[in-house]
């Protein structure tokens, strides 16, 4: 009697902690869709109900900016960088591990110590880079960098471990090259390993902000995560604009998440298994 | 044995063919800038005008009070809060573990999904929650926590506090999931063993999971730490480094001292090796602990 009613407790108060983190988690959420119908002055103020001044919010928004330019300029950069990253990193991930010699392997340190250094310290160095070769302010000087990510490197190179050699061998017995074996076969193979890849990768240009920061300047060349920050740094920022640029900026991300919650989840985890 | 040393070399150029054109970006875009900040760190003035000074600039950082003061704010950040949220995610994750929970899909969906924010997005929206007249300020009134509006914003303690409940908002979430993957493909039998020998929830979290989860601890704490020392686009995007550089951290100094002040790139770099070296003494004694754990 007593243990069960001791079990019965503990249970409400699991059920009841739970709940209470997981509103919390929601809430900014909700927060923000509310703000977005707002007005700045009913959002400092901490109005939590809806209001009508969605439609004036988003036209003088769409004043300031063009939104559908500056829509397609994240995703051109999120969806070239991505798919780049992918084939770049995927390809030397597969390298390194079925090609391993002695001199490879001491590059492959190499390039996982390259990740060490903060980006802080490449951002100025960066910047002079794309100075000279003349790509300042412009998209492609936003993505070249983010290319070569060493941690993808590692996250394929780490799923190769995983691909079955008797699929190499007997495609190699069928008289397949190696770029043929690893474009139709390893590739096909590995396509839930992709999915996350492209997830992280997607997710993290979206959402890059200090390179493209320093990188961009024009206003019809910027992200809507640069939208979102000069809105916000203004003398007196307009919260009702602002709301509806992190409802425009979230909602992409979470349709993926919610499309892709398993790949979502294991491109998070990566290679720690 | 011809054929055998003409096939290692057709693997060899093939090795190579498969890595070159990562490397090729990564020495354009990682091995070159990283040589170039070590360059500039050693030296002061810029271009044509610059003048070898050695570790000076290093030597400059010890009579910078700002230096100290982004210093101890950011390692005020790591001190406090990663611990917090790494607590947090330990219990959030052992509770979405209990065999008799109910809705627990929903309540992992739910706890996780201030992953999918971005960070100048989510730091926009604190910003918003916790003005003087905010939502957050009205809650805590209401509910009688406190007599008279917290200036969340405009002091630089409070500031610090708002950085780090919006820190651990976006990442507690991140982090259970790590500790949720390592508790399920932990042996089950080993936690039922333990319910049947009636031993109490907080000894089986401290002598049992905890030292099971070890590795994906240790893991979590140095990602989030390098993450912390790191720490830019919250603080950037909340209060720009303020009140009275209350929130001013490592990362923002340097971009303040490339782009904001006086542009004095030597020393930004200096600063950053700062970082470097702290992530990488962070980086051995994970290593060291590692090793340690599979002897």
């Amino acid at each position: 009697m007593n243990a069960s009613l001791r079990s019965l407790l503990r249970s409400w108060l699991v059920h009841g902690f739970l709940g209470l983190m997981a509103f919390l988690s929601v809430a900014p959420f909700a927060w923000m869709v509310v703000g977005a119908t707002n007005a700045s002055i009913d959002i400092t103020s901490g109005k939590l109900s809806f209001g009508s001044a969605f439609v004036d919010n988003i036209s003088r928004l769409a004043e300031l900016y063009s939104l559908p330019l500056i829509f397609w300029n994240s995703t051109k950069i999120a969806l070239i960088g991505s798919v780049v990253t992918l084939a770049v990193t995927s390809l030397a991930g597969y390298g390194f591990e079925m090609f391993a010699s002695r001199t490879r392997e001491r590059v492959y340190v190499v390039v996982l110590l390259s990740m060490m250094v903060p980006f802080a310290a490449l951002m100025i160095p960066l910047f002079a880079l794309m100075a000279n070769l003349d790509l300042l302010d412009t998209h492609a000087a936003v993505i070249l960098p983010t290319l070569a990510s060493a941690y993808l490197i590692f996250y394929f190179r780490q799923s190769s471990k995983a691909f079955p050699a008797e699929l190499r061998e007997a495609a190699m017995l069928d008289g397949l090259r190696e770029w043929e074996i690893f474009l139709f076969i390893y590739v096909p193979v590995m396509r839930s390993t992709y999915a996350a890849a492209f997830i992280i990768t997607f997710m993290s240009a979206w959402n890059g902000f200090l390179w493209p920061l320093i990188a961009l300047q024009s206003p019809e060349l910027k992200t809507i995560t640069l939208v979102i920050s000069s809105l916000g740094s203004a003398y007196t920022p307009d919260f009702g604009l602002i709301m509806v640029a992190v409802v425009l900026a979230t909602v992409p991300m979470l349709l993926i998440f919610f499309l892709m919650q398993r790949q979502f989840v294991r491109g998070l985890l990566g290679s720690v298994k | 044995m011809a054929s055998v040393t003409a096939r290692a070399r057709t693997l060899n150029i093939n090795g190579w063919a498969f890595v070159v054109p990562a490397l090729a970006l990564i020495a354009a875009f990682a091995i070159y800038p990283i040589l170039t900040s070590i360059w500039m760190a050693l030296h002061a003035g810029q271009g044509a005008e610059a003048t070898f000074v050695g570790f000076g600039n290093f030597v400059r950082l010890w009579s910078d009070p700002m230096f100290y003061q982004a210093l101890t704010n950011t390692f005020i950040f790591l001190l406090v809060q990663v611990p917090i949220m790494i607590g947090l995610a330990l219990v959030m994750a052992s509770c979405l573990n209990m065999p008799s929970l109910r809705w627990r899909g929903l309540l992992r969906t739910a706890l996780f999904l201030p992953c999918v924010t971005s960070l100048v997005a989510y730091s926009v929206l604190f910003r918003s929650m916790f003005s003087y007249d905010g939502i957050a300020n009205a809650v805590l009134l209401q509910l009688g926590i406190v007599s008279e509006p917290v200036p969340w914003l405009t002091d630089p303690y409070w500031a610090k506090v708002v950085v780090m409940i919006a820190l651990t908002w976006r990442w507690t979430g991140y982090n259970m999931i790590f500790y949720l993957a390592a508790m399920q493909n932990a042996d089950k039998s080993i936690y039922e063993a333990s319910r049947v020998d009636g031993i109490s929830s907080f000894d089986r979290m401290v002598f049992i999971t905890i030292p099971m989860l070890k590795p994906v601890i240790l893991f979590t704490t140095v990602t989030s730490t390098i993450g912390t020392l790191q720490l830019f686009d919250e603080v950037m995007s909340i209060t720009q480094g303020g009140p009275a550089d209350g929130t001013l951290t490592l990362s923002l100094y340097i971009y303040n001292l490339s782009f904001k002040f006086m542009p004095d790139f030597g020393y930004a770099a200096a600063v950053s090796y700062v970082i470097a070296g702290l992530v990488a003494v962070l980086a051995a004694v994970q290593f060291l602990a590692t090793r340690e754990r599979t002897r």
